[in-house]
């Protein structure tokens, strides 16, 4: 979210804008009856938080800057949650590091059991949960032959994208979810924003545990 | 270590280090500071309001301000003129470091002290000689307080403008955004009370 009151030229627009609402409000208080001022102050408050609310929602940078790494490794950044030790998932990390210097970094978001707890920053059990699931994940990429290093991330998987991408120079993305009809991460349009903000290739692996256990 | 930086539309520039900080979190530090400030002094404003509307409208007076007395509605609202003006003074002082003019901002800090000053003058005579006191029912408690209160942020604001207008004497600020940040910060405290004192003028004398 854009703040929208970040240097002095931003606070004299703030000072203008209100400056102008008050002297229209004056006037028709001078002009009519207090009432209709109040009336009309209280239209242009709601009026003024929704405006700036709608431009600190829209102004997010579009595109996000990304490094790589240049040394001959090849770095896989892997986002998984509940299917992080899903065969499929394991599948396309195996075929992407076959034959290559690879360096995996698994992000598992601790993703918060309500909202209210989101809000509450109520997270010790999702990081906790996060953390028992990445460390069996980096114990089956183990189990490949492959090193991988774990990180838990924001309870927002894209925000936990790019947060890794600040300190690992990936050259490529997987993401896992669950099949379409289980996915909220697919129901929020995890992968496709992922590939509007972030010029990396993306792999979206689908890892459907029902039917992995059936076999 | 050589990397590249890799932006959308396949655009390739020689870059080191790792990326630079998500933009909308790339904020300095003194600004962040001021801006925490202003959050917790909008909330000691709201707190005199609250008290405000509480005596007009649910305590509800026959009349407000009660008789006999009367607010100087046109001396305020001159004194509301000269105080928003000196928001315009104190852009024009850091529009003319930004472009590296230092006699425009000299000029600017110069006008937006004087300016300031003169408000708090106008006020001070304007308690002198408004005919109560803040002993004079709950009114004229709210009213001292709530005006009080935002002369008593005209005076800091007066006080940081003195040290940014000597610095300014001095030499020290540079047309670079790290090089007037004792401008910048000053500069948006003083536009917070501007704020302020439109919406007491608006809320004690107008409505």
């Amino acid at each position: 979210m854009h703040n929208p009151l970040r240097s002095e030229a931003d606070a004299f627009r703030w000072v203008v804008v209100i400056g102008a609402g008050a002297a229209s409000v004056i006037a028709l208080t001078l002009l009519t009856r207090p009432v209709v001022g109040v009336v009309w102050g209280a239209l242009l408050i709601g009026f003024g938080a929704g405006f700036a609310y709608r431009a600190a929602r829209g102004s997010l940078p579009g595109r996000l800057a990304v490094t790589r790494g240049g040394d001959g490794r090849h770095r896989v950044l892997v986002l998984a949650n509940e299917t992080v030790g899903g065969e499929a998932l394991l599948d396309e990390i195996r075929a992407r590091c076959t034959g290559r210097r690879c360096e995996i970094l698994v992000v598992t978001p601790a993703l918060a059991t309500s909202r209210a707890s989101h809000w509450a920053s109520d997270v010790d059990e999702a990081i906790e949960l996060a953390r028992q699931r990445m460390e069996l994940s980096l114990i089956a990429i183990g189990g490949l032959g492959l090193k991988a290093r774990g990180q838990i991330g924001d309870s927002d998987p894209n925000v936990a994208i790019e947060d890794a991408l600040r300190v690992f120079p990936a050259d490529e993305i997987v993401i896992s979810t669950h099949p379409p009809e289980r996915s909220r991460w697919l129901e929020r349009g995890v992968v496709e924003r992922a590939r509007e903000r972030i010029d990396l290739p993306i792999a979206h692996v689908v890892v459907d545990l029902e039917a992995e256990r059936v076999r | 270590m050589e990397s590249a930086t890799v932006a959308l539309g396949h655009a390739h520039e020689e870059h080191h280090g790792p990326p630079e900080a998500h933009e909308s979190s790339r904020i300095d530090r003194q600004t962040l500071g001021i801006l925490l400030f202003i959050v917790s002094e909008v909330m000691l404003f709201g707190a005199f309001f609250a008290a405000y509307f509480f005596l007009r409208v649910v305590v509800d007076p026959p009349a407000w301000p009660p008789e006999p007395y009367e607010l100087p509605v046109a001396v305020a609202g001159i004194n509301t003129a000269i105080l928003v003006s000196s928001s315009f003074t104190i852009h024009y002082a850091l529009e003319a470091i930004r472009r590296g003019d230092h006699r425009g901002l000299k000029l600017g800090l110069v006008l937006t002290w004087l300016l300031g000053a003169t408000f708090l003058f106008i006020q001070v005579n304007e308690y002198v000689h408004i005919g109560f006191s803040a002993r004079d029912l709950g009114f004229g408690t709210i009213f001292y307080s709530l005006t009080g209160l935002h002369g008593a942020h005209v005076f800091v604001g007066l006080f940081l403008l003195s040290v940014a207008t000597i610095r300014a004497f001095r030499g020290h600020f540079g047309p670079k955004a790290k090089d007037h940040l004792g401008v910048e910060v000053p500069g948006i405290y003083w536009h917070f009370v501007d704020v302020m004192w439109i919406v007491v003028y608006v809320t004690v004398y107008i409505l």
